[in-house]
């Protein structure tokens, strides 16, 4: 059984962010990037489900300009099989993703896709629902297990207040939460390896689809700063504070 | 043309977070219809057609959405969509499963996690856990919207809206519901509380026993750190943050958290803030309106006693 993994070149997550001068948006020249974190983590649970044998190859697909060949490597470094980038400058928005992805998915055949829940950066988290949509399949979302068993996915999800399982017939998109696996780390060596593995380029403008931007982003900006307030020497001190503030 | 919200219920009532979206829905200034999904609405129906700017509820009740499916509810969605010019939801696992599916269905965005919704379509959502508020404008003809509920006050009662019945599309074949376990909690919900205490992984094993007393004397709820949950301390589903659950109750006690970034967008809304922490440069005083430096071995049950008095 193959399995697909969509995974995005964001910025670190350790790094502060910067607004550009224009407000036009985020200023990411010179800054760390990485793979996503959710995504990484689909990545592991791929290797994990191939290392159980219920997977048999792993292809790796992420979308954008060439730079993002670097999460490709990282997947490559994890122990992904194969890696595909498909390029494109222009800027990518959750609907076009999943048109992308639907291609790449008609022409490799997976029996699994799997995605982070969301991305870091733009925090929209709908490209695997979407996916899953565009393709006529089954959807498990935020999944913290999953399992193969008579050709289902079964799909532990975390939901408010608990879980839920469902069974999903293959084949199927099953996006990650935090707690479905975490990620191994990445040897030197097998970073220095994945330097040299190939790695499969398709333009995205020869897919097909459409995937111009469908919302106009018309300014950035930083939200209100919460001003500090004061520090009490004292938990009564404190409680007659909250008091005053009428919360207690 | 009308709003649609998907409404989410445990069979008897609304969710709160329906609440907060049917506000939220009130600034496109037309008719808010409230979509009930379900295996018997008759109960959750009488309660939805009572919230104020509600004008209709729809009730589509069928045994396959006892549980429903991201594939059910969608084909409800797409059913009704031509009727409406916006479908809104919260921001929360129910929603956020489904009408991403409803939207690639109907070949139009979906705008995620709005805190303000302006005229002519433009929304501001936050980005980058909440770093960056990203203006943005939708020109489609059909405005697929998820609400941030910390942003929106939960519409009260006072409405009396009329309920309609729709038959169910067939169900899906694509997936099934298996099961499903709730943390049983005596504590208020953790996303609608008015108190929230919340500790970090330096609480490690002592967890519920330090910060379970001040959150039944508060009757708050209790949340948690990423690091808290990671290391097994505290469950998935309390964890609060940009990845976790959204909070601002009146009142959030931070025992234990030095301040992630990630943790600060799940919790900066809050109303007052109070900060325990032994390490006076912890990145969490700069937000918080209460900062005490000390030991939170020490200071949470001095706080829970004082509290008794």
């Amino acid at each position: 059984m193959k399995a697909l993994v969509a995974v995005k070149r964001v910025v670190d997550h350790n790094v502060r962010v910067r607004i550009k001068a224009d407000g036009s948006g985020v200023d990411t020249a010179g800054v760390k990037m990485s793979i996503n974190p959710f995504d990484e983590i689909a990545v592991e649970e791929a290797l994990r489900l191939k290392e159980r044998g219920l997977v048999s190859e792993i292809v790796a697909v992420t979308l954008g300009e060439a730079t993002s060949q670097d999460v490709l490597r990282h997947a490559l470094a994890m122990g992904v099989d194969r890696v595909i980038l498909v390029e494109t400058a222009t800027e990518l928005q959750p609907l076009g993703v999943a048109k992308l992805l639907k291609a790449v998915a008609e022409r490799e055949a997976p029996q699994l896709v799997l995605l982070g829940k969301q991305a870091i950066d733009d925090d929209a988290g709908q490209v695997g629902q979407m996916l899953a949509a565009l393709l006529g399949t089954a959807q498990g979302t935020f999944a913290s297990k999953i399992d193969i068993e008579n050709g289902e996915a079964i799909v532990v999800r975390e939901v408010e207040g608990g879980t839920e399982t469902v069974a999903l017939k293959l084949p199927a998109v099953i996006t990650a939460d935090l707690r479905l696996a975490e990620p191994r780390f990445v040897k030197l060596p097998n970073l220095m390896m994945a330097k040299k593995k190939p790695i499969e380029t398709l333009a995205a403008d020869s897919l097909g689809v459409d995937f111009a931007p469908r919302v106009a982003r018309t300014a950035a900006a930083e939200p209100p700063v919460r001003a500090a307030g004061i520090k009490v020497g004292s938990v009564a001190e404190l409680v007659q504070k909250l008091r005053e503030a009428k919360v207690i | 043309m009308s709003i649609l919200i998907l409404a989410e219920h445990d069979g008897q009532q609304l969710k709160q977070s329906t609440r907060q979206a049917v506000t939220a829905a009130q600034a496109w200034n037309a008719p808010v219809h409230l979509l009930l999904l379900g295996g018997d609405t008759a109960a959750v129906a009488a309660d939805a057609a009572r919230v104020a700017g509600v004008a209709q509820v729809i009730r589509v009740d069928a045994a396959h959405l006892e549980h429903p499916l991201a594939e059910d509810i969608a084909s409800v969605l797409v059913a009704l969509a031509g009727d409406y010019q916006a479908i809104v939801g919260a921001h929360t696992a129910f929603v956020k499963n489904a009408l991403p599916r409803a939207a690639a269905l109907l070949d139009v965005a979906l705008i995620a996690d709005v805190i303000e919704i302006k005229g002519n379509n433009s929304y501001v959502r936050p980005i980058y856990a909440g770093n960056v508020l990203a203006s943005v404008t939708n020109a489609a003809g059909l405005q697929l919207v998820t609400i941030r509920t910390t942003a929106f006050d939960a519409a009260g009662n006072g409405g009396s809206a009329a309920v309609t019945t729709l038959a169910a599309p067939a169900a899906g074949t694509l997936s099934r519901w298996v099961a499903e376990t709730r943390n049983v909690s005596d504590r208020p919900e953790l996303a609608t509380a008015r108190v929230v205490i919340s500790g970090g992984r330096s609480l490690g094993e002592r967890f519920e026993s330090v910060l379970g007393p001040l959150a039944q004397q508060l009757n708050g709820a209790l949340g948690a750190t990423r690091a808290a949950v990671d290391a097994g301390f505290a469950p998935n589903d309390i964890q609060v943050g940009q990845t976790g659950t959204v909070v601002a109750p009146e009142l959030y006690i931070a025992a234990g958290i030095s301040g992630a970034a990630q943790h600060l967008a799940g919790m900066k809304d809050s109303k007052v803030i109070v900060a325990i922490n032994h390490d006076p440069d912890a990145a969490i005083f700069q937000v918080a309106d209460f900062g005490i430096v000390a030991d939170l071995f020490d200071a949470v049950p001095q706080l829970t006693a004082a509290l008794k008095q």
